[in-house]
Parts: structure tokens; C-alpha cells; sequence
């Protein structure tokens, strides 16, 4: 890096301080260039060409990946830079599907601002390619191949960002594509539904499903009683969509417009939060005292359970059983409601609004849902509720505000903190204080890990509260953590994990911006609308007390809490495909045995038990009967390995329990002679 | 997709696969010639063994996709027992081989778009250039080079494969 010297671009001296590139020191200086595959926080991919200078004595070059040197002189705009420019955007048009009217980023689509803005008024190139199918089967985000210009952006942020890598590069030449494993949905893959490669794709290739019409349709369907609640982040972000400044957007105006839309009864997502706090601190306290294997992991992210269900089946036992607050408030409000107006809970509609695409998943977990009725019906992103304001033709800026609907409209400033990292440990923390020492924390600052940078930690040591606390966002510094937990490098009490860096306020279903100031400003939002909240603690909320009087069995932790606000996980399989199939397979076959071969049971000896397995149908002659099938990690990893015989799991299994099992459901006996 | 004529060898291979692994001490970087060994043993790379593969290197399966289908080395379908590689590099193409190919898809029942029979017997793949362009047109069938191939020699160099199997 240099610090010192300086560069002359377009005749201009810019000083050096330390930038890492020479895109870094042209943006500095003022001049805007284009990029579609520059992100600074991700790896420098210099694919995509834009961002190409002039540099005396070297030629052409990109600056995003040319580190600046004292003394360089380069230019940026040159008539033949301009040119190539272009041409690079109309090569990238010749195979776009140039459905601009129709595309969900049309608003704030990079391509077409680019085309725009280089004065790109033709295609002279013809399209050389047949059209691709979308990927519409993932319940929170859509693929349009034809739309990618195969910048990477995602596959960088998907890897580098989240440690997932569900998507990437496949096939070579003209026949690129950026793709899930084996062209599979992203809905069938380890995606964990952050959404975040829908927001730094440059175009709609990548998109958040839209639920929109689904809610429009519910509201005009006069049989059905529409709700909606609304998560803490959507309010920091809504403004950018009308282009007026955050501070002036209160969630007042938000509950307006949504009475405005149609919904009968407006909530807010934060009073779900303090529910949570009460009910999570409680749970750790109680897991605590019964010397339960530690750290507790929050589970308000979705996208961090899916995650955890998939990679980390172990540490299912230690997320705390809390449903997330747009659970809670959906699970608590369906309850009320058809009480009150004496309706099924079917003819209840519940629509979250919220900054995440992982939520539209979580609404469709069977955990989450009462007799068959999910406990929210529809999630609608931010985005989609900026679209459904403009499309009721309301004029948002100039919304007088409204108080959300009671009882779960009033919440504390704590429970609006869910919105941003370290928001849910600070009042899960906060509040273990007043409870264990009757009085306020004194201060929670959370600070790098001195070692470990990828996390922060909070150490509390007050009276009688102890508490070490961990605070990770994005998987892949989340991973680094637990690996660390795992190998009792560090120890922690709790520990929050959100997918998504900087947490919900930087949701994959946020407004997409290009302002790389764009979380501080929203966190700063946030904050400010904390300050006008008249409750600071979630236990001070009188709606909320009056909730665990008539709800909840009037305490934390009770067996009405547990039915109606805390929720089960599922081990998860990564990748949806065949089992695999070992004996010649007779799909007919009466039983079928499945053994685990995924990392954990192989360890285990399963691989033994399956040989044995195949050994013994062979033996017995069996193949008519058996379907001897093999499945890469399954579903039990603690109690490997792991056998499914028919719909019979059995767990540390050996090959005399799994015969046993075998013959049983054969209806084999073994002769007994009697004469 | 599984093919059912080969399940009955896949929990053998299967065991060669963790050899496999373990003989490139399970390391992501040596990736390529793991799965260059595990198509040795399946004669193409099967979706479930890529993901395990994947799963065991810690590397996430779409990026073993993405590997696999870069190099036209690796088949992501089964391919027959005999592969018949017919050069198309520029001596061997002046020399006829469209002819040959004529004549396999002809025989096999082959097109463009299927390369394999179904018996898994046979797979006709071309190659740009085998580096023999004195015996143009080449064709290759396994290990077995052939040369200056006519077509009727062709059509007989089939039938002579297709009668070891009986």
C-alpha cells in the first residue's frame, strides 16, 4: 500500500493514502467509473472490464485491479476509452434480455443506468443465444439467467461473504453460467436465502421473489381479516425508495400507508423483539442453571438457522428455541385475532413486512405453522412494500403518521435494536441485568476479538451477572467463531449470529443502493427512531405483560409459551438429489434401508454396516424386498450412524440392530420348532 | 440419473472413492486429479459422488460443478464401455472423418445430442487433433489408435467390438 506520493489523473495531482487500487484514487478524486464487479468488501475480480485507463508508458489497463504508484499519470475518459466502453455494454446487451419495462430492477438496475449514461442508443450485435429458463423455485429468491453479465458478484459474496459458495461459475467459453450445483433451483441447494447476491447483482438476474399479488389478492378478498406487522429495519430503509431522507420517514408514516393499502390491523414487528428478549434471556438463564452445554446461539435470523440446520446439525440443540420475533407476532396474532372476531385463523391473513429475504423461507417452515396454518402467510421486503405504496398512489412523503394497532404496536427501544447487529445480545443482556442485579448494565460496548477479528464479545462481570457474550454477522466470520467454540479456543455464554453483515438493516430485501455509506446511515436511522420510543425496556411494555397475563401463562418459559411462541429445527440435507443406490434396486421393494454416509456416521463405521448390509441381501435373497440405498449426511449426526428402515430411524445403529429392524418389518421369523 | 447396469458396482466403487480421497490426503487443491480418479472408477462423475466429494474437501459442491464442467475431460454422463474418439482436426476433416461419424451415428443409432448407446456400449466423442495427422483420419477407440479408416473399415471396426460382447 502507498501511503506516500501521488498520481495525476486527467492532468490533476491526487495525493496517496494508502488506497489499494487505482479505482479507489479516481473515486476520490471525484470522477465517476463505471464497475459492475468492483465491491470493496469482496476480492478484486477485474471482470468486467469497465473500469479500464489509460496509463502512460503501460496502456490499458483495469484500475481495480492496478495498484497506484507515485508519479503514475493516467487518464480516465479518453475518446478511446469511451468507445471501448460501449462497446463492452453492447456486447453485454447483444445477449440480455432486454425486458426493461417488465423487470422487477428496473428502478435500480446498473446495466441500464450504464447503457444510459455511455450513450448507448443501439445493439449493433445479434443475439447468439437461446433463451435460458428462470429459476423460480426457492420460495425467497429468483433467477433470470439471461439477465447475468456474468460479473461474479455473487458468486464472490456467496463464497467470500457467507462461506456458502451455492452458487458459482459452471461450463467454459460462451457457455458460462452462473449456476447452483449441478443446475439445480436455488430453492433445492445450500442457499441459505440472505439475499445478498440479488444485492450487489448489477442487474435482475438475481431478484427477491415478489409476493405482492398475493397480498393484493388477499386484501380484496372480502372473507379474509389482512394484517400486517412490520420489522424493525423496513423503517430505516423505506425512505430511500421515495428518495427523502431517512430522518423525516417515521414508522408512523409506514403504519398510514399500510391502513391506506388495506390491512385491517397494522402491528409492529418490534414488540415481537421484546417478546423475545423476555422469553430468550429467560431460556438462558434456565439452560444455565441446569449446566446445559454452552454458548446458546440466538435464532431470530432465519437465514443463520437454515444455515446451522445444514452445516452445523451439532449445535442444533444449543439454539435457543425462541421463534423469531415475526414468529412470535404472527404465532400470537392469529391466536388473538380469531378469539376476538371470532374467525378461523385460516381466514386471518398475516403479512410480515421485512428487510430480509430469508423470512419468505421461515414462513414456510411446518414448525411455524398451528393445525396446518402457517402462523404468517406472506413476507413482503421492503422493496415490495415501496412498490405497493407507489402502486396504491400514495404520495408517502406527505403521510401524516398513525399509531400502530394494540396490543402488539407499543414496544421498547430495546426490541427496535433487533434491527441492527448486537441489538438482540444487548437487550437479552441488558435485561439479565435488571433481573439478576435490579439495575441497568453499566455500559455494553462489544470490541473486536483481540486474536480473532472476524468476531466482537462483550464480557460482563456485574454482580451476580457473569456473561460472555459473542456477536457475529456473515457466515463466513460466523463459521470462523464456531470453529473456535467448537475447539475450546473460546468461551462464550451466548452468542448472536446474524447472516447478513451489519444485520437486519443491511437485509438482502432492502432497497438496493450503491451508496457505500448506506449502513451507517441506516443504523444511525434506526437509532434516531429508537430515541422517540417512549418505552426503553422490553419488561416496562404494559401490552406485553398484559400478553403473558392472558396468553402465556403469565410467566417466561411456560408450557403456553412454549406452545405458542418457541419452535423445534431440522437437520437438513444440502443438496436435494437421488439417494444413492448400492443393490440393483427394485423400486417396488417392500422396505427400504437408507444409510447414512455423510462425514459423521462414515466415522462412525457406517460404511461397514452397509457392506454388511449388501453382503446380507445377497445372502438371504433378499433383493426383491429390499431397497439398499445410501444418503450423503442425513438427518441425526449426534446419534450416528444413522439407519432408516421403512419409516423406522435408528440411531447408533449396528448391522444386527438394523437386520433386526429389517426382519421385523419382512414379518421374518425365525423358526421356532415345535412339534 | 442412475443407470441401472451400473448400481450393481457402485458400493465397490464407492469404497475406491474414500480411497481415493484419502489418497490425496483430502485436499481441496488436489481436486482435479480426485476427480479425474473417481471418472476413472465410474467412467463419468456422478451428481451424489461430486457432492460427496465436495462435502468431504470442504469445498461446496457448486464449485465442484463448476470444475467439472469447465474441462470437457470430465463427463457428467455415463459413458460406454468402448469410447470411440474420431478426430476432426483439420488433416483428418480434408480426409473424411465426417463420413466416420456419418457411419457410427448411422450404426449406433447416434445423433448430435446422443452420444452414448444405450446398451452403454458405445460413446462417439470427436477430438480437434490426436497429433497423428499421418494417419488422417484417426480414430481412437479406448487405447487403440487406428488409422487411415475408411468407411467400410469403419462400419467393420464396430461390428468386431459389438461381437466381443456377445
Amino acid at each position: 500500500m502507498n501511503k506516500k506520493g501521488s498520481i495525476t489523473v486527467n492532468g490533476a495531482k491526487v495525493p496517496l493514502a494508502g488506497e489499494k487500487n487505482l479505482l479507489e484514487v479516481i473515486r476520490k478524486a471525484g470522477i465517476n467509473m463505471p464497475t459492475f464487479c468492483y465491491h470493496s468488501e469482496l476480492s478484486v475480480a477485474g471482470a468486467c472490464r469497465l473500469c479500464i485507463v489509460e496509463i502512460e508508458g503501460r496502456g490499458i489497463d483495469t484500475s481495480c485491479s492496478t495498484p497506484p504508484r507515485d508519479g503514475m499519470v493516467i487518464k480516465t475518459h479518453t475518446a478511446k476509452l469511451r468507445k471501448m466502453r460501449k462497446t463492452l455494454v453492447q456486447l453485454l446487451l447483444a445477449n440480455h434480455d432486454n425486458s426493461c419495462t417488465t423487470c422487477d430492477k428496473s428502478m435500480s438496475c446498473k446495466l441500464k443506468d450504464l447503457a444510459s449514461s455511455l450513450g448507448v442508443t443501439e445493439i449493433p450485435f445479434k443475439k447468439t443465444k437461446e433463451p435460458r429458463k428462470p429459476d423460480m423455485l426457492s420460495p425467497s429468491l429468483l433467477r433470470y439467467p439471461d439477465k447475468c453479465v456474468l460479473c461474479g458478484d455473487c458468486v464472490r459474496y456467496c463464497d467470500e461473504i457467507q462461506g456458502v459458495g451455492a452458487i458459482d461459475f459452471a461450463y467454459r467459453g460462451e457457455d458460462v453460467v452462473v449456476t447452483p450445483a449441478f443446475n439445480k433451483s436455488l430453492g433445492q441447494v445450500d442457499c441459505i436465502n440472505c439475499g445478498q447476491c440479488a444485492a450487489v447483482c448489477p442487474t435482475g438476474a438475481i431478484i427477491p421473489r415478489s409476493e405482492i399479488k398475493e397480498v393484493w389478492d388477499a386484501l380484496a378478498d372480502e372473507d379474509k381479516t389482512v394484517v400486517a406487522q412490520i420489522a424493525p429495519a423496513v423503517r430505516a430503509a423505506i425512505g430511500e425508495i421515495f428518495g427523502i431522507p431517512e430522518s423525516s420517514v417515521t414508522v408512523g408514516k409506514i403504519m398510514n400507508a399500510l391502513k391506506y393499502i388495506g390491512f385491517q390491523e397494522v402491528y409492529d414487528t418490534s414488540f415481537g423483539a421484546d417478546l423475545t428478549t423476555m422469553e430468550e434471556c429467560n431460556e438462558f438463564l434456565e439452560r444455565k442453571k441446569a449446566g446445559q452445554k454452552g454458548p446458546m446461539f440466538t435464532s431470530c435470523c432465519p437465514a443463520w438457522v437454515k444455515y446451522a440446520e445444514q452445516f452445523h446439525p451439532e449445535l442444533i440443540p444449543q439454539l435457543s428455541s425462541c421463534m423469531s420475533p415475526q414468529g412470535m407476532v404472527g404465532s400470537l396474532g392469529k391466536k388473538l385475532l380469531s378469539k376476538t372476531l371470532e374467525k378461523n385463523e385460516k381466514d386471518i391473513i398475516m403479512v410480515a413486512i421485512m428487510p430480509c429475504t430469508a423470512k419468505k423461507f421461515e414462513k414456510e417452515r411446518p414448525e411455524l405453522s398451528r393445525n396446518g396454518v402457517p402462523n404468517v402467510d406472506f413476507v413482503l421486503t421492503t422493496q415490495e412494500l415501496g412498490k405497493m405504496i407507489k402502486e396504491a398512489g400514495i404520495i408517502f412523503d406527505e403521510l401524516s403518521p398513525t399509531a400502530a394497532d394494540l396490543p402488539f404496536g407499543l414496544y421498547s427501544e430495546a426490541g427496535l435494536g433487533f434491527g441492527s447487529t448486537q441489538g438482540v445480545a444487548e437487550a437479552v443482556a441488558s435485561y439479565a441485568s435488571r433481573a439478576l442485579n435490579g439495575k441497568e448494565l453499566s455500559a455494553f460496548e462489544p470490541l473486536a476479538h483481540k486474536t480473532y477479528p472476524a468476531w466482537k464479545e462483550v464480557i460482563i462481570n456485574e454482580g451476580n451477572l457473569r456473561l460472555k457474550i459473542a456477536i457475529a454477522a456473515g457466515m463466513k466470520d460466523a463459521e470462523k467463531l464456531i470453529k473456535k467454540v467448537q475447539a475450546g479456543e473460546v468461551e462464550y455464554d451466548l452468542v448472536e449470529i446474524m447472516a447478513c453483515p451489519g444485520g437486519c438493516v443491511a437485509g438482502g430485501g432492502q432497497p438496493v443502493s450503491y451508496d457505500e455509506h448506506i449502513l451507517t446511515k441506516r443504523k444511525a436511522a434506526l437509532k434516531n427512531a429508537g430515541k422517540v420510543t417512549p418505552l426503553h425496556a422490553p419488561e416496562e411494555n404494559p401490552y406485553i405483560q398484559k400478553i403473558y397475563e392472558k396468553m402465556l401463562g403469565g410467566k417466561c418459559g411456560s408450557h403456553e409459551a412454549h406452545e405458542l411462541v418457541h419452535t423445534t429445527y431440522q437437520t437438513r440435507k444440502r443438496i436435494e438429489q437421488d439417494y444413492l443406490e448400492l443393490t440393483d434396486v427394485n423400486h417396488e421393494a417392500p422396505v427400504e434401508v437408507k444409510v447414512c454416509v455423510g462425514t459423521s456416521c462414515f466415522l462412525r463405521g457406517s460404511q461397514e454396516i452397509l457392506s454388511n448390509m449388501k453382503d446380507k441381501v445377497d445372502q438371504e435373497d433378499w433383493k426383491d424386498r429390499i431397497a439398499l440405498k445410501a444418503t450423503f449426511c442425513s438427518e441425526n449426526c449426534n446419534y450416528g450412524p444413522t439407519v432408516t428402515v421403512g419409516d423406522r430411524k435408528i440411531n447408533k445403529a449396528t448391522i444386527d440392530s438394523v437386520v433386526e429392524e429389517v426382519e421385523n418389518q419382512l414379518g421374518i421369523k425365525h423358526p421356532v420348532r415345535a412339534y | 440419473m442412475v443407470t441401472p447396469s451400473l448400481t450393481a458396482e457402485k458400493l465397490n466403487n464407492f469404497s475406491k472413492v474414500c480411497e481415493i480421497l484419502d489418497k490425496f490426503d483430502r485436499q481441496p487443491s488436489k481436486i482435479i486429479p480426485i476427480l479425474q480418479a473417481v471418472q476413472k472408477e465410474y467412467r463419468y462423475l456422478p451428481e451424489e459422488i461430486m457432492t460427496f466429494v465436495a462435502t468431504s474437501l470442504g469445498i461446496s459442491p457448486a464449485r465442484v460443478f463448476g470444475i467439472a464442467t469447465f474441462y470437457s475431460h470430465f463427463s457428467l454422463e455415463p459413458k460406454g464401455k468402448y469410447v470411440i474418439k474420431v478426430c476432426d482436426g483439420t488433416a483428418c476433416h480434408v480426409k473424411g472423418s465426417s463420413g466416420l461419424i456419418d457411419v457410427i451415428q448411422r450404426e449406433l443409432k447416434l445423433s448430435e445430442k446422443v452420444h452414448t448407446t444405450q446398451d452403454l456400449l458405445f460413446t462417439l466423442e470427436t477430438v480437434s487433433c490426436l497429433g497423428a495427422c499421418g494417419l488422417a483420419p484417426a480414430v481412437v477407440i479406448n487405447d487403440k489408435v487406428y488409422g487411415q479408416v475408411t468407411k467400410s473399415q469403419m462400419k467393420e471396426l464396430i461390428d468386431e467390438y459389438k461381437a466381443k460382447e456377445d
